[in-house]
């Protein structure tokens, strides 16, 4: 028998922000294993230190992941978490669900597993914390016949997510929850059966308040921008300036100074050729300010967190790209084919993309994928004259003694 | 049998009415109160969203409620932000009174908008992870009751978005929030050799270390850790719980601060860390709770106007953050990992 008082987590039952002990004691009514969660967890509040481990490999027939097995390190004492797996659903895009849909989540969960859930994971899948190994199929083939599919887990393609985009946002680029479908659906594969190094991430921001936070979070960061100038509507201008001091609020935060706000005409005038797109202005005045109307995406690669080689945010390889549903994203499908291929040739065991790219050199990486290199892609030149030259530049740049070409 | 690769439901049928109508065409948003969205289409359709706080690890009865509550003024629509907040999706003017005094009445938390303490992001902790060195929504619960005055208001510099990981593999987005939680392992793993020779398959105990510091022990059928080159991530314990990374002594917490995702006035930055080290104080972690919130009132006190926690620190020095904060600086706030020397002052420029 387990001690059945909390009152370590019941201290976390007080104060204003809504509470997860709660959540863990309301599950608790109907499951036995999230009852036992709650006194293994206080067992870690009182001992300072967890007591999950991994121990071993859990799925379903036909996929390589979804499922991330959790075990108990008491299984004894525990026999109700004894096995408390995670199952990862694929969430629509932008979370955005109906109520049907939510309450079928939740049905099937309450007949096979814990009743906990996060809403959701740090990659953006729909969370099912806690289930026996007996149910993740009957689990996973319920999920499948209401319209449901596992997430990603292991060395694959992450499942993706995206911003709200078009759905409900004034700034999307581009369609941020058709790419996010449209996408996923196309690398199923990818997702489902683990086969590189390490695991990989697409996330789409519709513009660069880049809201998923793609660049600090994704191997792949899709972030909306565009190619012309940004439109003003100076009426609207003048109904800001009436309440609002646009020349300090807006023109001296500009990164470029590519705004100037005429207080005589109360007009509002852009130099498009300065302007970096940062979104600041149009994030001040909605209402004045709209992106230009050549509308695509920047696309950056290598983002990932600390471990191993410190943490890394994409860089630029591509700095605009249309990303249309009508073409089917034919161009950053073909992109990514490109960039997994030699990422799976050259990458170790455990390597991010952008640890290979480092580790290789990122000439040899935009080689590789076939990607010219522009200067958009870095913030400045080398400082060394340490070139690796290949024969093809020396037979194009070298010269004979009496002056002619090689 | 279940049908293979079908992928994630289709977005298009979680859609409301006003949005599949306003789609790819809404003109600007506004935010009436804190918490309250009001985007605005080319038609002239209005869709308020309205944001409630979660402690993201929910019961489905929590699920089930919202869902009540989204049938009765939202025709079922609503969804989940990045953050872990639920948005209740309005297309009825009328209807927004009577949610916000639902909400008030059912004790929701409304809030999370503009220049404002959104939810913190994090990890599962001692909830659910194997390498946790703190529990993350314990933590949370804790820094969000002591900053909610800051939550349903919006009376920030700009907006604050914390994240919270509860090992150094830092999952979540910490790495580049305004204000990031973190706990640490400081000692490596202990060696059990008995669970060793029972049964872990060494070469891939061996393989799983980051920075190769786990070599194999033939004589003793087990492994040896190399101490000086451990990082603490506790990769090992993954393969075998042979190898404990847990330390109730010595596990902690890091702050780190000023970093950022969106690139609006400055580019995304890194989080850099400013406290090495505060003890694991459960339940409720008094010493994260107020280091936090010294910083937040710190910047309160001295950002410009839309200045975020890193672009205000950039500006006056992070020397000058030093001696304004009143936090010690040691050599654990030098870097002397792989990029260290982007860090290190080549400037006879610097302030006191």
């Amino acid at each position: 028998m387990t001690e059945k008082n909390t009152p370590l987590l019941d201290e976390l039952e007080k104060g204003k922000w809504p509470s997860f002990v709660t959540e863990i004691k309301r599950a608790a009514v109907k499951s036995e294993a999230a009852g036992e969660l709650l006194q293994v967890l206080e067992r870690s509040y009182k001992e300072r230190r967890g007591h999950w481990k991994h121990g071993g490999i859990v799925g379903v027939r036909g996929y390589g992941g979804g499922v991330i097995g959790r075990y108990v390190d008491e299984p004894q004492t525990y026999p109700n978490v004894a096995e408390f797996h995670t199952v990862r659903l694929l969430q629509p895009s932008g979370w955005f669900y109906n109520t049907k849909t939510l309450r079928t989540v939740c049905d099937i969960w309450e007949k096979y597993g814990s009743g906990l859930t996060n809403m959701h994971g740090s990659t953006g899948d729909i969370i099912l914390l806690g289930c026996k190994t007996e149910h993740i199929q009957p689990i996973f083939d319920e999920f499948s016949e209401a319209g449901f599919d596992l997430g990603g887990s292991g060395s694959c393609l992450r499942t993706p997510n995206c911003c709200v985009g078009p759905g409900r946002c004034e700034h999307a680029c581009y369609d941020t929850l058709e790419a996010c479908y449209n996408i996923t659906n196309e690398f199923m594969d990818e997702l489902h059966r683990p086969m590189w190094p390490y695991k990989s991430k697409i996330k789409f921001s519709g513009c660069a308040n880049d809201c998923t936070s793609s660049i600090a979070r994704s191997d792949c960061s899709v972030i909306g921008t565009w190619r012309d100038t940004l439109r003003i509507d100076q009426e609207a201008v003048k109904e800001y300036a009436a309440k609002m001091n646009i020349k300090a609020a807006v023109c001296d935060k500009c990164p470029t100074s590519c705004l100037t706000f005429n207080a005589e005409t109360q007009e509002l005038s852009v130099v498009g050729e300065d302007c970096t797109r940062c979104m600041h202005c149009i994030n001040v005045m909605p209402k004045a300010i709209q992106p230009g109307k050549e509308k695509g995406a920047t696309i950056l690669i290598g983002g990932k967190s600390t471990i191993v080689q410190s943490a890394f945010m994409s860089w630029v390889i591509v700095p605009f790209m249309k990303m249309e549903a009508e073409d089917d994203f034919a161009e950053f499908k073909d992109l990514m084919r490109r960039i997994w291929e030699w990422w799976d040739e050259h990458g170790k065991s455990r390597e991010r993309i952008g640890e290979t790219i480092y580790r290789l050199g990122m000439t040899k990486f935009l080689n590789g994928i076939e990607v010219a290199p522009v200067p958009q892609m870095v913030f400045r030149p080398r400082a060394n004259p340490y070139v690796f030259w290949n024969q093809d530049d020396l037979d194009r740049s070298g010269t004979a003694l009496d002056g002619s070409k090689l | 049998m279940a049908i293979l690769d079908q992928g994630p439901p289709h977005y298009k049928k979680m859609l409301p009415p006003i949005i599949e109508e306003n789609y790819g065409k809404w003109k600007y948003h506004e935010i009436p109160r804190p918490g309250v969205l009001k985007h605005v289409g080319e038609s002239g359709a209005a869709l308020y969203s309205v944001r409630v706080g979660t402690p993201r690890l929910v019961s489905i009865d929590f699920i089930r409620d919202v869902c009540v509550i989204a049938d009765e003024y939202c025709d079922g629509y609503l969804r989940w932000t990045t953050r872990n907040n639920v948005e209740f999706l309005v297309s009825d003017e009328a209807k927004l009174n009577p949610l916000l005094q639902k909400l008030e009445a059912e004790g929701y938390s409304v809030g999370g908008t503009g220049r404002s303490v959104s939810n913190i992001v994090h990890t599962q902790g001692w909830v659910h992870c194997h390498t946790p060195a703190t529990d993350a929504s314990g933590v949370v619960k804790a820094v969000m009751d002591d900053l909610y005055e800051y939550f349903n208001t919006m009376k920030l510099p700009a907006k604050l978005k914390m994240g919270l990981a509860c090992c150094l593999n830092m999952c979540g987005a910490a790495h580049c929030s305004d204000i990031a939680i973190v706990g640490v392992h400081r000692t490596p793993p202990r060696i059990n050799h008995e669970v060793i020779r029972k049964g872990t398959e060494i070469p891939s105990l061996v393989a799983s270390c980051p920075t190769g510091a786990i070599r194999p022990d033939p004589k003793n059928k087990s492994v040896i850790v190399n101490e000086d080159k451990c990082m603490y991530c506790g990769n090992c314990y993954t393969m075998s719980p042979a190898m404990e990374i847990y330390d109730p002594k010595n596990d902690g917490i890091a702050i780190l601060i000023g970093g950022k995702t969106s690139n609006a006035r400055t580019s995304p930055s890194f989080s850099r860390m400013v406290i090495p080290f505060l003890p694991n104080t459960a339940p409720r972690w008094p010493e994260t709770t107020e280091a936090i919130r010294k910083i937040l009132e710190l910047w309160i006190a001295n950002a410009n106007d839309g200045e975020r926690v890193g672009e205000w620190v950039e500006r006056i020095g992070w020397e000058r953050f030093f001696t304004l904060a009143e936090l010690p600086f040691s050599d654990m706030l030098i870097d002397d990992y792989i990029f260290s020397r982007e860090t290190f002052r080549t400037s006879a420029q610097f302030k006191y």
